[in-house]
């Protein structure tokens, strides 16, 4: 799939002219013409809504910046005004705030396919870590995004997530006063976050541009999970366009439709109220609550009675993303072929959902009603707080014991010898056969 | 005289060559000058001079009532003025040290003769929210955060934040004012 020759026949004069001095048609060409597996399906659209998310995001960004002003003393009013004023400025930042929580649903769908079809296996490995910093940035990216309305959210996530650094021993307080710029979250903290915010997300494209050439280089991954023999290229792959392309324009079209309800109809329901109100360094407001892509972390964070503990919990709950690919030591890519860690996988999902709906609770209130159980060392075992605990430890199960143990254990389903094989041949090969080698 | 042959590429021996050194010196000069720019790019973010222009904040104690707080800022935190009712010291005093993350007598967090007034540093030890006043299990304060619940001393008794409320440095100017910092 990969290298593949190329096809491209310059046919213009100008065309031929830039052919000998710059390919750079050649290399568009080319790159649309990619052979790419022809069972995938809508599970694999969402890398060009990521694209597309990157470049709304970048586009409406460069629009507001141009409204906003980065001081403590006017953040918040220049938000206003761009509300108010700035002609369809409203439209901008709901496109812009929303757009992050889109980039965010997008991302984690991409992410937990890649863990489904095993798309982290060699040889796409590198795929997959580039991936992980991207999605590091983004985390990183959002946060300081959040910052610049300058209102009560933002200035308490802006103390919390730098404190996390400053709880670091020996080094932590000097760097989190660099950080700062000093004692306090003030206005040369929100200053550098702007140019900041400004700067990752062309990282992040560079990023993006790196993804792609490992993607481009190892080949597609597909649901089946197989590597696509050399003889087999032509039945088992299309060319990117023209099929690819629409069957992703058509996937985008629908998230469109989801993003445009709450741009228009809904804007705020993934926000937090407490956001437009002005920030006040001597008041945390009661209801303190991050943003809902951040919610799971956060509820391992709380989880954790310690304060480094939850620190080295939450920043471990990304990187141990990054060494799947040798966490995962059974040989079958495609969970679709893995019966036992299909349901592995299944209850992972319930898992991060519990740990978003956890972070968003009060962690002494009670998970059943006014059910009465004991005091476990410093929490009530009917709280949120021990269910945060027990759905941590799970998350944590999965990647560092379950991931390595059942790869060595299960007995997995036979894996048909081609992508084209499941469709075409009418009898269903039996449990009893050996697994073919992939 | 004994003749030594040393050719431009330093066969000759195993000895360091002036090759070699002039490799290491430029690699060196390299670092170094990579270093000495990449410093100040690091460095200006550091605070700058009005920032470090630190400030002192004078308070007239006299402006708290009995069993209210009265919160100022102070290098851009906030710091508590807490004006304790006889039962809130008797309970600081009398909590046992054992019961204790941070072990720290009351008696070390006030100044002598002035046991009714507790100033601290408003920032919770955990990761900097400003905790609420007279909430929580212990009757002083709650952190909405991440749920750290401190005593009538300011002391940590419950939650993920390891350290009690700073006692910031402050004296006594007068019997009803103190200055901070």
């Amino acid at each position: 799939m990969s290298d593949h020759e190329s096809t491209y026949v310059p046919k213009t004069g100008v065309e031929k002219w830039l052919d000998t001095r710059l390919p750079i048609v050649r290399f568009g060409a080319d790159y649309m013409s990619l052979p790419t597996p022809k069972n995938l399906n809508y599970w694999y659209t969402f890398g060009g809504i990521l694209a597309l998310c990157l470049m709304i995001q970048i586009v409406t960004g460069i629009v507001l910046a141009m409204h906003y002003v980065p001081n403590t003393a006017m953040a918040f009013e220049s938000v206003e005004r761009i509300m108010r004023d700035v002609n369809g400025g409203w439209l901008v930042r709901y496109v812009h705030a929303n757009g992050a929580s889109m980039f965010f649903i997008a991302v984690y769908l991409h992410m937990l396919r890649g863990l489904y079809y095993g798309s982290y296996k060699a040889p796409r490995e590198m795929i997959w870590i580039v991936g992980c910093v991207i999605f590091f940035l983004m985390i990183a990216t959002a946060f300081l995004g959040y910052v610049l309305p300058w209102g009560q959210m933002s200035f308490w996530g802006a103390e919390v997530i730098t404190n996390l650094i400053g709880a670091v021993p020996v080094v932590g307080e000097p760097i989190l006063i660099w950080l700062r710029g000093g004692p306090s979250i003030d206005n040369a903290t929100l200053n550098r976050f702007f140019s900041l915010h400004y700067l990752l997300p062309f990282v992040i494209a560079g990023c993006v541009v790196l993804h792609l050439w490992a993607l481009h280089h190892a080949g597609q991954n597909n649901p089946v999970g197989i590597l696509i023999p050399k003889d087999r290229q032509a039945k088992d792959t299309v060319p990117f366009h023209p099929y690819y392309t629409v069957k992703d324009g058509f996937a985008i079209i629908l998230f469109l439709i989801m993003f445009a309800y709450f741009v228009f109809f809904n804007p705020n329901a993934l926000g937090h109220a407490d956001n437009y109100i002005p920030a006040n360094p001597l008041v945390t407001p009661a209801h303190i609550v991050p943003e809902w892509y951040m919610l799971p972390f956060y509820a391992i964070l709380r989880a954790i009675p310690d304060k480094f503990g939850g620190v080295v919990a939450m920043f471990g709950a990304i990187a141990v993303l990054f060494v799947i690919p040798w966490l995962d030591t059974s040989k079958v890519r495609s969970m679709r072929y893995r019966p036992q860690m299909r349901t592995f996988f299944l209850i992972f999902l319930v898992v991060c959902f519990g740990l978003g709906w956890c972070g968003g609770q009060l962690p002494d209130a009670h998970v059943i009603g006014d059910f009465d159980t004991f005091i476990l060392i410093d929490g009530d075992l009917n709280s949120y707080l021990w269910l945060t605990r027990l759905l941590t430890a799970y998350y944590f199960i999965f990647f560092l014991v379950l991931m390595p143990l059942v790869g060595l254990r299960e007995k997995p389903l036979p894996i048909p010898a081609s992508i084209s094989e499941p469709v075409l041949s009418p009898r269903i090969p039996d449990a009893a056969e050996t697994p073919k080698a992939v | 005289m004994a003749e030594q042959v040393v050719t431009h590429d330093g066969e000759g021996g195993d000895d360091a060559t002036r090759r070699d050194f002039i490799h290491i010196a430029a690699g060196a000069a390299a670092a170094g000058a990579g270093v000495m720019a990449a410093w100040p790019l690091i460095n200006s973010m550091n605070p700058a001079a009005d920032t470090l222009a630190l400030s002192t904040v004078e308070f007239d104690m006299s402006k708290v009532q009995e069993g209210q707080q009265v919160v100022i800022q102070w290098q851009g935190k906030p710091v508590f003025v807490r004006y304790r009712t006889e039962r809130e010291v008797q309970e600081a005093a009398d909590t046992p040290l054992s019961d204790l993350k941070d072990p720290q007598t009351d008696a070390e967090r006030v100044k002598e003769g002035h046991q009714q007034y507790l100033v601290v540093v408003g920032s919770c030890t955990h990761l900097g929210c400003v905790p609420t006043f007279g909430t929580g299990d212990f009757g002083g304060w709650f952190c909405p955060c991440h749920g750290s619940h401190y005593d009538t001393s300011g002391r940590i008794r419950k939650g993920p934040a390891p350290l009690n409320l700073a006692v910031p440095e402050y004296e006594y100017l007068s019997d009803t004012s103190i200055r901070i910092g």
